[in-house]
């Protein structure tokens, strides 16, 4: 605990813009920052590249029309071709301006990472020993660097020497510094870093452009942003879509013409852009890319979009039980005397015994006595000895006027009482298993061979993680919690944070089972996990959550990383991953639901010349066929504006069970998708009337 | 009151159906029926197949389309020759190639299509030994391959589907021939002919006239047409002639037996694939759609005739009574035709072409849905089943799930198929009356102009491309662009929906299964149900509410209301 001095808390401002407050790469941006909006703006022209709208079939066609409606009203000009023109170009980019929109946020955080990567200085040391400096986008794989206080750590590596605070900040946007050592969990240090105090030997484990911050970079930025399956299988639908309305517009200049109408292109291409479900065509990948930015929003780096999709279909949660499930330290909770002694006894003992314990365990024995019994930690005089804790006593203790006072492990305790003569009381037993039953940890305290009383030691779990887990329950998920505790204490915390399974006495090897065994039931596992022996395990779920404070191979192995290091959040992640996949749906059904209305608009307007009773399914009252076709087309193209910020947000996720989600969404996008559209392209429809062209 | 009582009598015997002959057609599928397996086990001998060995989807799919090939080319060279071949007492010539052609596409895809009148082109060997076999092993093959995507959902990681050639016998020995066998017996008690002597001259010397009467083995081939959704009448008239369809009686079985198996089937899918709900949840999708659009049937059925009542007739005692037969009335003759629409057979008990807008409206959109409510023998439920897909996909992405159905993942494969399978039916529709109007060959036959010229050549195109091949009539379909085009409507019905049907088959039995949980969207929850209805009338209206508006909608219109 060399380092347990005040860390410096200067401020974190040396990273850049981008150091403003507790969050790192997430930190916010509102969803409409001016500038976002402005370079948005600029690259709504930069998509009009026919290589880039090809990508997405149904705002493809909706290009093909408006270049055909332009030769139109260049060959054949009115107000109304060129108006339905405009609108249809105004279609294409207001698609093009969600993407660019939802792209926004994550290019300005990919710029401010950028800054952080600008070239450090890094002190190789060479196989002689010698140091150099180099450049540190010149390391490789292998070589060793050295840093000290004020370095900024040239690249991802692992700590082979030597114990060092370091500011995390630039990356995690926490700012209280944290400890990186040499071996065990704790070794991992990441490129872009700051070393604040002390000196440490790094081996660099990552390639030049590989690192942990260009990954991160190209991740917020979406360069390597794929499809994901889902995706895939909705644009096969939107596209099977499109193509079926092709023909449906196409064949009616036959149909017009045998009814003795003809019909214009225009008015046909206006159809079949109202028809092809452009709304969600339009917003899709901003869906997806908004998905992955909510999740940076809360520090956590999905290293694929499928990974976020899994997330939403994940039916069992694998959580530690330490730090997720409970507050990670065992606190004192309650003294039990043996037959002869009172709790206060037991008390004064177990505090007199606990001295000397910096452990939080110690400490809470302390707390606890003073707070019953009002017990102050007393100065001890000169005349004691500290009797540390160790392996093979599994006791510590005080020796102190002649009374040897010690507490630890039952067997341990008693074995130590027995060999000096001491007898052990026949309740004792009784005292630690129940106490063990409960779920918690007795330490048995003993003044010299006379036994005086139980400590009970528990595991206080999170407020409010039982209504998370009934949440949890409600969704379809399965809760099961890891622990190396041994069953029995298993069972009663499973029990008080009301997770439906836990698996005792862990393994890496009985983690990587249960995984298996729930996969091959075909279930989605998500866990989460920090140490090197986590790995297999992080690899094999479907969703892996590393720990950032955890070692390279399990930020290797997982397909997530949760800069924060809080294990709870799987549960957000889990979230996050449902919201995605229900904007999707929501806004597809919705696109879908509209169409009923433009044709209520655009049919009777094209045919009501030739059939004058058609006038009857104009519902609407439209003014004349001409406003009728602009209104649906304007509709249409405002309806992707008003969309985007929903599209970006998502559609709240509320845990519930499937049934009463589905009925509130189909309510809201399905019904409300067929009721929104008369209601504004009828109100459009009257501003058109008011400006007297139509 | 009649009629509320047919419908009651419908529903008990259609109840009694699903139920019994649902879990008759599990044992068969299932192969645990073999009380014919002194015929069947030659059968698989004599075609050299081994009825151990399963298929996988390819192979399934080529059998299905290498049988039906056969049976076309067998039924053309059939028709071809009639003429040179025995058991033709009437002396009918050679039906001609284009006529030919038509025809055997026709019966091979269960469409039963006839641009021709069957007393006067067709001998008796050509009706009994060509047209009724096609009757029975067109059905079965459709009922095959609804079990076999029946056991895509219900296998996992399964590379088979079952073996083509074993459902293809089973379901004619076991399942067909057993009911025809049993109901033809009913239909000749009740008077329909039955014989293989020639037509009867009727010389009325006191009025001075000579009459020709029609017969033939009648009897056995109505039950298998009704009973296997083909429709394809002996005579012209169809089930409005009182030789194939004499009583009140004859009719309402007529009714029973075209949806007794398709409604069956829904319980077969629940038991194969062990959720009987999810069955029923299917069942009531159908009858959902069924009783409404017998409602719009019926209901404009039964009013006045406008064209009638313009005409000075304004108090008539029953409904539209033009072109129905007295012995059934008009609702009776409203609820046989949209039955027989609903269900991809296209036999009718009177003309569809003088029913009222609306009623002809009924009769046109219900197989523009898809003919799924019930549908044809298997294909209904295979079709049902491609709108359930994409309706749990949609559906089960609101919930927040990447989609499952029966516990299979619903991914890009599944979506693309079954996209394909709904939508290839409205294209070929669109597309082809879109030629035909446009054409001088399509707008030749049309007996009427206008709106109802219009419905005609629509009508002809959809009840093609749905296999129906009820006719609107009013259109002459024997030419050779007709004889043509509406060939290639049925072909594609028919198959370029099958193969993306065994395919999704294949790919589903190869995946494993997704345990439910309470996240998991409920596919057998009234919800649901709600939803696919939705969804099939979404598609069915956003596909076909401009042609439909300028067909049955204009021509309602004309006469001021909707009824």
């Amino acid at each position: 605990m060399t380092l347990s001095q005040e860390p410096r808390t200067e401020p974190q401002g040396s990273t850049g813009d981008n150091a403003g407050g507790a969050r790192g790469v997430a930190q916010g941006r509102g969803l409409f920052d001016r500038e976002i909006l402005l370079q948005a703006l600029n690259g709504s022209f930069k998509k009009l590249d026919p290589r880039i709208q090809v990508r997405n079939p149904v705002m493809f066609v909706v290009l093909i029309g408006t270049i055909i409606t332009f030769i139109e009203s260049i060959s054949h000009p009115s107000i109304f071709s060129w108006s339905v023109t405009v609108w249809l170009f105004l279609t294409v980019m207001f698609a093009n301006f969600a993407e660019a929109v939802a792209e926004g946020r994550g290019k300005a955080q990919a710029d401010a990472l950028r800054r952080l990567r600008s070239d450090t200085d890094a002190r190789i040391v060479k196989d002689d020993g010698t140091e150099a400096r180099i450049q540190a986008s010149q390391l490789r794989q292998g070589d060793c660097v050295v840093c000290e206080a004020g370095d900024v750590i040239p690249s991802d590596g692992e700590i082979i020497e030597g114990v060092a605070s370091v500011d995390e900040s630039a990356i995690t946007g926490e700012s209280a510094p944290v400890i990186r050592e040499s071996g065990g969990d704790r070794s991992a240090v990441t490129g872009g870093t700051k070393v604040l105090s002390d000196r440490i030997m790094v081996r660099i484990t990552a390639e030049p452009g590989h690192t942990f911050l260009d990954r991160m970079i190209k991740l917020v930025e979406g360069a390597s942003r794929q499809k994901t399956p889902n995706e895939i299988a909705l644009t096969i639908l939107l596209a099977a879509l499109t193509i079926v309305f092709l023909p449906v517009v196409v064949v009616l200049e036959p149909f017009g013409h045998f009814a003795g109408t003809s019909v214009s292109v225009v008015v046909l291409i206006a159809l079949l852009v109202c028809l092809i479900p452009t709304t969600i065509g339009a917003l899709l990948s901003a869906i997806g890319i908004a998905g992955m930015d909510r999740l940076v929003q809360r520090n956590v780096l999905a290293m694929s979009g499928r990974a976020v999709e899994a997330a939403g279909d994940v039916q069992t949660l694998l959580l530690d039980k330490t730090g997720t499930i409970t507050l990670g330290n065992r606190m004192a909770s309650s003294f039990y005397p043996v037959p002869g002694h009172t709790e206060a006894e037991v008390a004064d003992t177990a505090q007199l015994s606990s001295l000397a314990d910096e452990t939080p365990e110690g400490r809470s024995i302390v707390v606890l006595a003073k707070e019953r019994f009002d017990l102050r930690g007393r100065e001890v005089g000169d005349d004691h000895a500290f009797v540390p804790f160790t392996a093979q006593t599994r006791m510590s203790g005080l020796d102190i006027d002649g009374h040897r006072i010690r507490k630890g492990a039952s067997d341990s305790v008693k074995r130590w009482v027995q060999e000096q003569g001491g007898s052990i009381p026949n309740e004792l037993d009784e005292i630690v298993a129940r106490v063990s039953r409960a779920g918690s940890t007795p330490l048995v305290v003993a003044d010299g061979p006379e036994i005086i009383g139980v400590i009970e030691l528990k595991d206080v779990v999170k407020q409010g993680i039982r209504e998370r887990f009934d949440d949890m329950r409600a969704m379809g998920i399965r809760t099961v919690m890891i622990t190396g505790d041994n069953p029995l204490t298993a069972a009663a915390i499973a029990q008080e944070a009301g997770v439906d399974d836990f698996l005792a006495e862990a393994t890496p090897e009985a983690k990587m089972d249960l995984i298996k065994a729930e996969q091959q039931g075909g279930k989605l596992v998500a866990m989460t996990g920090d140490g090197t022996n986590d790995a297999p395990a992080l690899a094999q779920a479907d969703v892996g959550v590393a720990m950032n404070t955890g070692t390279n191979a399990a930020k290797e192995a997982g397909n997530m990383v949760d800069l924060d290091s809080n294990p709870t959040k799987l549960i957000d992640i889990v979230q996050i991953g449902k919201e995605l996949l229900i904007t999707r749906g929501a806004l597809t059904t919705f696109s879908i639901a509209n169409d009923v209305a433009k044709y209520f608009a655009i049919v009777p307007a094209l045919f009501v010349a030739s059939y004058p009773q058609l006038k009857v399914l104009n519902i609407m009252k439209l003014h004349s066929p001409q406003s009728a076709v602009l209104s649906a087309v304007i509709f249409n193209a405002l309806v992707i504006i008003a969309l985007i910020p929903l599209a970006l947000k998502g559609v709240k996720f509320r845990p519930q069970g499937a049934t009463s989600i589905l009925r509130r969404n189909v309510l809201l996008y399905g019904v409300g998708g067929v009721i929104v559209p008369f209601v504004f392209i009828k109100l459009i429809d009257l501003i058109l009337t008011a400006t007297g062209a139509f | 009151m009649g009629f509320f009582w047919t419908v009651v009598a419908l529903v008990v015997f259609l109840g009694l159906s699903w139920r019994f002959l649902g879990a008759y057609l599990v044992s068969i599928y299932e192969g645990r029926t073999k009380w014919l397996g002194f015929v069947e086990r030659p059968i698989y001998k004599l075609i050299g197949v081994d009825p151990e060995v399963e298929q996988s989807w390819q192979r399934y799919a080529i059998s299905v389309v290498a049988y039906s090939a056969v049976a076309i080319l067998f039924t053309y060279l059939m028709l071809r020759l009639q003429g040179s071949l025995p058991l033709n007492p009437n002396h009918l010539g050679a039906v001609s190639p284009a006529l030919s052609w038509n025809t055997a596409v026709s019966f091979v895809t269960n469409t039963n299509w006839q641009a021709y009148a069957g007393e006067t082109t067709m001998s008796y060997l050509s009706q009994m030994a060509v047209l009724a076999v096609q009757n029975f092993t067109s059905a079965s093959v459709g009922i095959a391959v609804a079990v076999a995507l029946i056991r895509g959902f219900s296998r996992k990681n399964s590379t088979t589907i079952g073996n083509f050639w074993v459902d293809l016998v089973r379901g004619v020995i076991y399942l067909l021939l057993p009911i025809a066998l049993v109901a033809s017996v009913i239909f000749m008690a009740q008077g329909a002919v039955q014989t293989l002597g020639g037509a009867v001259h009727v010389h009325d010397v006191l009025n001075g006239f000579k009459q020709i009467i029609p017969r033939g083995p009648v009897a056995s081939q109505e039950v298998i047409k009704q009973l296997g959704t083909n429709g394809g009448g002996f005579f012209n008239a169809n089930g409005a002639s009182p030789f194939e369809n004499p009583t009140g009686l004859t009719n309402f079985l007529s009714i029973g037996l075209l949806l007794a198996i398709p409604v069956a089937l829904t319980y077969t899918f629940g038991k194969m694939i062990g959720s009987l709900r999810q069955g029923v949840t299917i069942l009531a999708v159908m009858a959902v759609l069924f009783f409404s659009w017998v409602g719009i049937g019926t209901v404009a059925e039964h009013q006045a005739n406008p064209a009638v009542a313009k005409a000075g007739l304004v108090h008539q005692a029953s409904g539209n009574m033009v072109g129905k037969e007295v012995r059934f009335g008009d609702t009776s003759s409203a609820l046989y035709n949209v039955a027989s629409t609903q269900t991809s057979t296209g036999s009718v008990d009177s003309a569809s072409d003088s029913y009222t807008p609306m009623g002809g409206f009924a009769l046109l959109t219900g197989m523009m849905l898809g003919e799924i409510s019930p549908g044809g023998v298997g294909s209904g439920l295979y079709t049902m089943l491609l709108f359930a897909i994409i309706t749990v996909f949609i559906g089960g992405l609101m919930v927040g799930r990447t989609p499952e159905y029966l516990g299979k993942k619903i991914q890009a494969k599944e979506v693309k198929l079954a996209a394909l399978g709904i939508l290839v039916m409205p294209i070929t529709v669109l597309v082809l009356t879109g030629i035909a109007v446009a054409i001088h060959a399509g707008r030749v036959g049309v007996a009427n102009g206008g709106p109802h010229g219009f419905s005609e050549i629509l009508y002809a195109f959809t009840s093609a491309a749905n296999n129906n091949g009820s006719a609107f009539a009013g259109l002459s379909v024997n030419t050779t662009f007709y004889n043509v085009t509406t060939g290639v409507a049925m072909l594609v019905g028919r198959f370029a929906i099958i193969i993306p049907v065994l395919a999704l088959s294949g790919v589903l039995a190869a995946k494993g299964l997704v345990p439910e949980s309470s996240g998991t969207l409920r596919t057998d929850k009234a919800l649901f149900a709600g939803l696919l209805v939705g969804v099939i009338l979404i598609v069915g209206g956003l596909t076909f509410f401009p042609a439909v508006s300028l067909g049955p909608v204009v021509e309602q219109l004309s006469n001021g209301r909707f009824f």
